[in-house]
C-alpha cells in the first residue's frame, strides 16, 4: 500500500471517527472558569477595602445591573432556539435568532460600558482602591469575553450565510459558540450574585 | 452515518420544552436573589450564604438544561471534568478566603 492510499484510508475512517472538537472546545472552557475562579478569590480579597474613596453601595445601580441579567439570560434563551434551529435544518431560523442574541448581547454590552464610565467619572477608577481595581478586572474581563463571543457570533453568522445548507461543520461551530455563550451566562449569575448583589448586602 | 454521529454525541437532544423550563427557573432565581437583597430581607454574612446558594442553584438549572450536562454515555467526560473543574474553582476561592483570612487574624490587621 503506497503512503497516499495510506493517508487517504485514514482521512476516510477519521470522517467515520466522532468528532471531539466540542469536547476539546469544553475542556478550554473548563480552564476559563478556573481563571475566573481565581479572579472571583483575588475579588473576594479585596472585598470593602476602599482605601477611603467611593464604596459599592454608593455607586452601583442595581436597576442596570438586572437589565444587564435579564439581557443576557434571554440571549441564552435566544442561542438555545437558534441551536434548535440548526438541528432542524432551518437555516433562516439560525440566523434570525442568531440575530437576535448578538442584539441582546450588544445591549448588555453598552450598559456595561456606560456603568464603567460612570464609575471612572464619579472616581472610581481601577486605580482608586483595591476593591475597584478588583472589581474591573473581573467584571472587565467577562465583558471581554463576551466582546470576543460578538465577533465570533458575527464570523460565524456570515460563515452560515455563505453556506447553502446547515452542515455538519456549521453545527459543530455553533455549538462550540453556545457552550461559550452559555457559560459566559453563567460566569454572569456569579457576578451579579456576589460581585453586585454581595457587595450591597 | 457520520452526520447522525456529531448530533448524537456532540449535541445533545434540544428541546424548546428543555430551554422554555431552564429559561423560567433562572429568571425565578435571579428575580429572587435581587428581590431580597433590594427589599432588605438579608444582611451580614448570613445574607451572603443565602445569595451564594441562589446563585449555585442558578448554575445547577443552567448546566442541565442549557449547557445540556448529564450523566448519560456520551457526556460523562463533559461531566466529569465540569466536577472536577468546579472542585478546583472551589478549592481556590474558599482556600484563598480561608488562608488570607488567619492571615489577617494573626497579623492582627483587622
Amino acid at each position: 500500500m503506497s503512503q497516499s492510499t495510506l493517508s487517504a484510508h485514514h482521512a476516510h475512517e477519521h470522517e467515520h471517527q466522532p468528532s471531539h472538537s466540542v469536547f476539546g472546545f469544553w475542556s478550554y472552557l473548563m480552564t476559563d472558569c478556573l481563571l475566573f475562579a481565581s479572579l472571583f478569590a483575588t475579588f473576594a480579597m479585596f472585598a470593602n477595602q476602599y482605601a477611603g474613596g467611593p464604596t459599592a453601595k454608593d455607586l452601583f445601580n442595581l436597576k442596570d445591573v438586572a437589565i444587564e441579567t435579564g439581557l443576557l439570560l434571554t440571549s441564552s434563551l435566544t442561542f438555545g432556539f437558534a441551536m434548535i434551529s440548526a438541528v432542524r435544518q432551518k437555516k433562516s431560523g439560525v440566523l434570525l435568532w442568531l440575530f437576535v442574541t448578538a442584539l441582546l448581547g450588544a445591549g448588555f454590552l453598552c450598559l456595561e460600558l456606560q456603568e464603567f464610565s460612570h464609575l471612572v467619572a464619579e472616581g472610581a477608577g481601577p486605580q482608586r482602591s483595591a476593591f475597584w481595581s478588583a472589581f474591573f478586572t473581573l467584571v472587565g474581563t467577562h465583558g471581554l469575553h463576551v466582546t470576543l463571543g460578538l465577533v465570533w457570533l458575527v464570523v460565524l453568522a456570515v460563515q452560515i450565510v455563505k453556506k447553502p445548507a446547515m452542515g455538519e461543520r456549521e453545527l459543530r461551530r455553533l455549538a462550540c459558540l453556545s457552550l461559550f455563550w452559555h457559560f459566559l451566562d453563567i460566569v454572569w449569575i456569579c457576578v451579579f450574585s456576589f460581585v453586585y448583589l454581595g457587595s450591597i448586602v | 452515518m457520520a452526520h447522525s454521529h456529531t448530533t448524537h454525541s456532540d449535541m445533545p437532544h434540544v428541546t424548546v420544552g428543555g430551554y422554555l423550563i431552564g429559561f423560567v427557573l433562572a429568571v425565578v432565581l435571579t428575580v429572587a436573589s435581587f428581590w431580597l437583597v433590594t427589599a432588605g430581607k438579608l444582611s451580614g454574612e448570613q445574607g451572603l450564604v443565602w445569595l451564594a446558594v441562589l446563585a449555585a442553584v442558578q448554575v445547577v438549572v443552567h448546566v442541565v438544561f442549557f449547557l445540556h450536562v448529564n450523566t448519560s454515555k456520551g457526556q460523562r467526560w463533559n461531566a466529569m471534568s465540569f466536577v472536577y473543574t468546579i472542585t478546583m474553582s472551589l478549592v481556590i476561592i474558599v482556600g484563598t478566603v480561608w488562608v488570607m483570612h488567619n492571615v489577617h487574624m494573626l497579623m492582627m490587621a483587622r
